[in-house]
């Protein structure tokens, strides 16, 4: 074990895999020499060689075009894209590419290899393009999996199954954390498994949902919770797509109240997904409406950003809405 | 002095600008329409056993493009393109590579998949979306793609295929392969992002990829000179840095060997090549698109005189290398074949439902399992609704 910061446990990974497997190979805007602009690939060049590791033209469809065909030619192409705010450049190359390479040859030909990596979330005062969380427009995407980790422990163990995983992944980083988020992490290879949510804390009055850089802020409206004397269940969900129904359906099934939280806006958010989902599997157990606690439905700003957020606050609230209804 | 990437520079001391027109790219022609080569020009090395492989390439296609846009007409498939007028380019292009080297296509490229060894019954299969099909059904009909013969399947989405190229290329290239990829588009696919992003991709990092743009004057109704002002899609690739060379797509013996050319040059040299080829889509865009709302027939008229199966046909007869009587019989043989291979393909079932699910990830996730579960359930309950699936599960 040895204690790292989100950032050193990505690099930590993509070293290991890099180690691992010849095909895998690293690229991206400022991804070489320097690092990338957050540091995730620091000393991966100097260390693999600049045919792994290397910058790309600025260009995102460029970047995600050539990881397809990368992939598709069998290597492990880990393509970084240097906010998820740039991603929708390349959204035709994922959504129409990457997401159905398999299933429109027939299996043969595959992507399987490819993961996208990327940054995403607020609270870093990142205004309109350095702040969004674009994931539920990728979970709308048949093809493609997707995953959100909460702490160095996390993302270490969900990249290197991502890179091992035989669909294409799309691997949302909450920046805020990168160097907020310190941990031990074994130094050793391990994986921790796509689609699977993780029960945090059990509880017996409320289900608490999220994932990623929301998790800590949900943890503190769960402690301001407990001293009301509410017992939450808490579950980060890892796994946008495919997401682990099951298990927040025992919970809710528990619990008899849900309230889910998410950065991104409300109106097309994942959390209706869930709600929609969770209502009809637990129907006869709800005991008040499902809470979705989200940005507002405007584009992030910049000086009201605390007022935007989805902070503890308002998730406190929709707890004791839940609870109180 | 130098540029900030190291090229050399050199300096005017009073302002004037370059012009669009300033580089004139030639167009290279060795075969004349008669079948005789113009002065100075030379054949590439050519055996007779390829020759008249590609010359028969380029007749299976059209006869199977004619053959099956009557089908599309008869309402037997959805959907059809041909590639008429754009045979000599595409199997031009496809002789000069290795059986390892990867094709990415756009769409109109049959000929090169004809050369690669797709069969006649993996044409059918495709077109009538039957349960042999390799793409099990799951694309529009000329959406072909085959592993075996390293032909990646085709996409609908324009351009997209260009950065793919730059990439498979990138890594044939680091697993020190002896193969290149050649990516074919039309001129219209060339003014997507895509194009730029994967030109610019290859030539940064020295992939070992053959860009092939097959000019053939429309992309659906927009004519070239709506597409681009510019001195055609060759120009381009000088501005990438890329070795460039322009063809007469009619003159298959041109195509081969700038083909050729530009593969060399890129395995040795791990570099991309541009070959822009210039000839003229004489069908429609498609079985869905009627061309007489925007071209005249006389335009077509002219353009077909420019036949690149005609052209060499007379070369090869020049060459005492093909029997007009034998080729006719041979061609009418091929009518019947591919007519044969039709009534075969449209009996053969559709793919299973189970083909639904499959291959959307390498394992069906559960929620994909569970909405198929319902699905058959469904399918259950209302069998005459679902006559293609119905009765053929459990």
């Amino acid at each position: 074990m040895a204690k790292m910061n989100m950032l050193q446990a990505i690099n930590n990974a993509l070293d290991l895999a890099m180690a691992k497997d010849d095909g895998v190979v690293c690229f991206g805007e400022d991804v070489g020499h320097f690092g990338g602009v957050f540091r995730a690939t620091s000393k991966l060049q100097e260390k693999y060689g600049r045919a792994r590791c290397f910058n790309t033209p600025l260009t995102e469809q460029g970047i995600a075009g050539f990881a397809n065909g990368m992939a598709s030619q069998g290597m492990k192409p880990v393509a970084e894209i240097q906010f998820a705010d740039y991603i929708f450049p390349a959204f035709d190359q994922i959504v129409n590419e990457t997401a159905k390479f398999r299933y429109r040859s027939g299996n043969e030909f595959n992507v399987g290899g490819l993961v996208f990596r990327t940054p995403y979330g607020g609270g870093i005062a990142g205004g309109h393009y350095h702040s969004q969380s674009p994931e539920a427009y990728f979970a709308h995407t048949p093809g493609l999996k997707i995953v959100v980790p909460r702490d160095p422990y996390q993302a270490k163990g969900l990249l290197l199954a991502s890179i091992a995983c035989p669909d294409p992944v799309i691997f949302f980083e909450p920046k805020k954390l990168y160097r907020a988020s310190t941990g031990e992490v074994p130094e050793e290879y391990y994986e921790l498994p796509i689609g699977k949510a993780e029960v945090l804390q059990q509880g017996k009055d409320v289900t608490v949902l999220a994932w990623g850089a929301q998790m800590e802020i949900v943890q503190k409206a769960v402690d301001m919770a407990a001293e009301q004397g509410v017992s939450c269940e808490v579950i980060d969900l890892r796994s946008i797509l495919p997401w682990d129904a099951d298990t927040v359906a025992a919970s809710v099934k528990k619990t008899g109240r849900l309230v889910i939280n998410h950065e991104a806006p409300l109106t097309g958010g994942f959390a209706g997904e869930i709600a929609a989902t969770i209502q009809k599997m637990c129907f006869l157990h709800l005991e008040s409406p499902i809470e979705r606690v989200c940005g507002l439905d405007t584009p992030y700003p910049l000086a009201l950003e605390k007022e935007y957020v989805a902070d503890h606050l308002k998730t406190f609230e929709a707890i004791m809405r839940s609870v109180n209804f | 002095m130098t540029n900030p990437n190291n090229a050399t520079i050199t300096t005017v001391h009073r302002a004037a600008f370059t012009g669009g027109d300033a580089l004139k790219i030639p167009t290279l022609r060795i075969l004349k329409d008669d079948g005789s080569l113009y002065d100075g020009a030379e054949a590439p090395t050519l055996d007779q056993a390829t020759a008249l492989k590609m010359y028969d390439t380029m007749v299976f296609t059209r006869v199977l493009d004619e053959r099956m846009l009557a089908a599309q007409r008869q309402g037997r498939i959805s959907f059809y393109m041909q590639c008429l007028g754009e045979e000599g380019t595409t199997v031009g292009s496809a002789a000069a590579l290795t059986e390892h080297d990867m094709i990415m296509a756009q769409y109109r490229e049959q000929g090169a998949l004809r050369y690669r060894g797709f069969t006649l019954e993996q044409f059918m299969n495709q077109l009538f979306s039957n349960e042999l099909d390799l793409g099990k059904g799951r694309q529009m009909p000329v959406h072909y793609g085959s592993n075996a013969i390293n032909y990646m399947t085709i996409s609908s989405p324009l351009g997209t295929q260009i950065p793919q190229a730059s990439g498979y290329a990138y890594a044939q290239k680091l697993r020190g392969l002896d193969a290149i990829t050649l990516c074919y588009f039309g001129e219209g696919a060339a003014s997507e992002g895509d194009f730029h992003a994967g030109m610019n991709m290859a030539a940064v990092h020295k992939a070992p990829v053959i860009f092939f743009c097959r000019n053939n004057g429309y992309a659906i109704s927009t004519p070239a000179n709506e597409q681009f002002v510019g001195d055609g899609i060759a120009c381009r690739g000088v501005g990438y840095g890329m070795k460039t060379i322009r063809v007469d797509g009619a003159d298959i013996l041109a195509v081969y060997q700038a083909t050729q050319m530009a593969r060399e040059h890129a395995l040795k040299h791990h570099e991309p090549v541009l070959i822009e080829s210039i000839a003229y889509r004489l069908g429609a865009h498609s079985s869905s698109d009627d061309p007489s709302g925007y071209r005249s027939k006389e335009e077509e008229a002219l353009w077909r005189k420019n036949d690149p199966i005609a052209r060499f046909k007379a070369w090869l007869l020049q060459q005492g290398w093909l029997d007009e009587a034998a080729d006719k019989a041979k061609t009418e043989q091929l009518r019947v074949d591919i007519l044969d291979a039709l009534k075969v393909a449209e009996k053969v079932a559709k793919p299973g439902i189970e083909h639904l699910i499959s291959d959307v990830y390498a394992e069906p996730i559960p929620a994909l399992q569970q909405q198929l579960d319902e699905l058959k359930q469904h399918i259950r309950k209302y069998p005459d609704a679902y006559p293609i699936t119905a009765g053929r599960f459990e």
